[in-house]
């Protein structure tokens, strides 16, 4: 059985200025903020960012990594704007492709579906339609013959994901309350990353938590990091919630000063400095 | 009248908004709106289901029903959910806007983005919470449509949508008018006409006689205390 255990920069290898890279988690909310701070760390560019988006878009714009960003949102939950999101919109450093979230949904599950597009309400009649001209409708071909959006598939070429628990072959389980949609970017992506607060043997998985807790299996991951504390500082509920006064300090702090505090050196460098 | 008192009686003003809902879910953006949710659960709506914000239905303090967020957007498209936003900027048809102020290619301020306002608006029943009734909100025209107001959901045939009430600090708001144009439904306690018509950027229906909306009862300022208690 393979051992798909890689180091950070091992995943970061896989990666190329350039890809499509879909990021699980919601908001704040288990983030694999490890992977993304090894992506700071590298020189990719270039980077299209699907995501609910949260600080992982964030970071990666303010290190100047992003071309465009797919997304219905970017928020830290807690605070509701983020701040380099806000800044790179304002400064027109960004493209943005804006949808409403479940059109985001619906363009991950066409893609891991391999479907063009599936059909969606969501969107129609709103500005949505405007800003994105490339976005078509599809009619009914039933007797209804209503017209509905065809949200097309958001196909990805890797997906960077943040769990609780995975085994050495890629069997990956979350521990809180909300699967996001972490699964459908695996199945959308091309190469598939899942970071872990801890690894375990497969025999333990099945006690760790109910069978419902094993969200994503070793068909649909290529590579698989032990990243303790890795979603800090978002959350990652059981083994911690969000840390809400380095959310702020995050926030309120000039990048310039957070980065040399911060990321500067590697992710050892980061848990120590976080301390 | 004090603060304390303008929020009661716009908490029951939310709470309102859910009057006649079974067992939908009531998703509210906002403490407020989420107040007057818990509230018509706790009143005259028992059958409501409310999110703690994560991914739990609650009731009575005690977690009924789990609803990630994959199991949201299903219930959106299933239709049974009135949701309570806020909204940036409000045009005469309803029309809302939360993403950006400004040109979107470049905003002059970016604010949430659209959100799931698109989807709510198509599928289900729509209110808005306005917590500073101003020219600043309800304009002529909003920046960029996020949810869709009458005149926007009758071009494409939207045929669930519904906005059912906007409730801001000075008066509660709806849609029942001829045209599906905004209307006064009625003002707060002690809020002159003029004095709201000077603070919307547009001239919404005015009914005659405009009522005053309702005061809480002594019940549900008893719930309010319970539900919301006052900081130690």
């Amino acid at each position: 059985m393979s051992n798909k255990v890689m180091s950070l920069d091992e995943v970061v290898g896989q990666l190329h200025s350039g890809m499509t890279v879909g990021i699980g988690g919601w908001g704040s909310r288990r983030k694999p903020m490890a992977l993304v701070r090894a992506i700071l760390r590298s020189d990719l560019t270039n980077l299209t960012i699907v995501s609910y988006g949260g600080p992982d878009v964030g970071l990666l714009m303010a290190a100047g990594k992003v071309r465009k960003v797919v997304c219905g949102f970017v928020s830290l939950d807690s605070i509701a704007l983020e701040p380099h999101f806000r800044r790179g919109r304002q400064e027109g450093t960004v493209e943005l492709v804006e949808l409403d979230e479940g059109m985001l949904y619906w363009g991950l599950l066409a893609a891991a579906h391999r479907l063009p597009f599936l059909p969606i309400r969501a969107g129609l009649g709103s500005d949505v339609m405007r800003v994105n001209p490339f976005l078509r409708t599809v009619r009914s071909p039933y007797e209804d013959g209503e017209e509905l959006v065809a949200m097309p598939a958001l196909e990805l070429d890797a997906a960077l994901i943040h769990l609780n628990r995975a085994d050495r072959r890629g069997n990956g389980q979350y521990l809180g309350p909300d699967p996001y949609f972490d699964d459908l970017f695996c199945l959308a992506a091309a190469k598939r990353f899942v970071s872990c607060e801890k690894l375990v043997p497969t025999e333990d998985l099945r006690e760790l938590g109910p069978v419902q807790s094993l969200l994503v299996n070793r068909m649909m991951v290529d590579g698989v990091v032990e990243t303790p504390n890795g979603a800090h500082f978002t959350s990652c509920v059981p083994d911690y919630g969000r840390d809400e006064s380095f959310q702020r300090l995050y926030a309120e702090s000039d990048w310039e000063t957070f980065r040399s505090t911060y990321l500067d050196g590697d992710e050892f460098f980061y848990q120590r400095a976080i301390r | 009248m004090s603060l304390d008192d303008v929020t009661d009686i716009v908490v029951v003003a939310c709470a309102e908004a859910w009057r006649g809902d079974g067992a939908i879910l009531a998703s509210a953006m906002g403490p407020v709106p989420m107040l007057g949710a818990r509230l018509a659960q706790a009143t005259f709506s028992p059958e409501l289901m409310v999110s703690d914000g994560e991914a739990f239905l609650v009731r009575d303090g005690a977690v009924e029903s789990w609803l990630p967020f994959r199991s949201v957007f299903t219930i959106v498209a299933n239709g049974r959910r009135h949701v309570m936003m806020g909204a940036s900027q409000l045009d005469r048809f309803g029309n809302q806007n939360i993403s950006c102020i400004g040109d979107w290619a470049r905003p002059s301020a970016q604010l949430l983005g659209v959100r799931g306002a698109p989807g709510n608006t198509i599928n289900h029943a729509t209110s808005y919470y306005v917590p500073r009734h101003s020219r600043r909100v309800f304009v002529a025209k909003v920046d960029m449509v996020s949810g869709l107001g009458y005149d926007r959901a009758l071009s494409v045939g939207a045929r669930f949508h519904e906005i059912r009430r906007v409730v801001t600090d000075k008066a509660v708001l709806d849609f029942e008018s001829a045209d599906r144009g905004m209307r006064l439904r009625s003002l707060h306690p002690g809020v002159t006409l003029e004095e709201v018509l000077d603070l919307t950027g547009f001239k919404p229906h005015v009914p005659s006689p405009l009522p005053v909306t309702r005061a809480p009862s002594d019940d549900e300022l008893a719930l309010i205390r319970r539900l919301n208690p006052p900081p130690l």
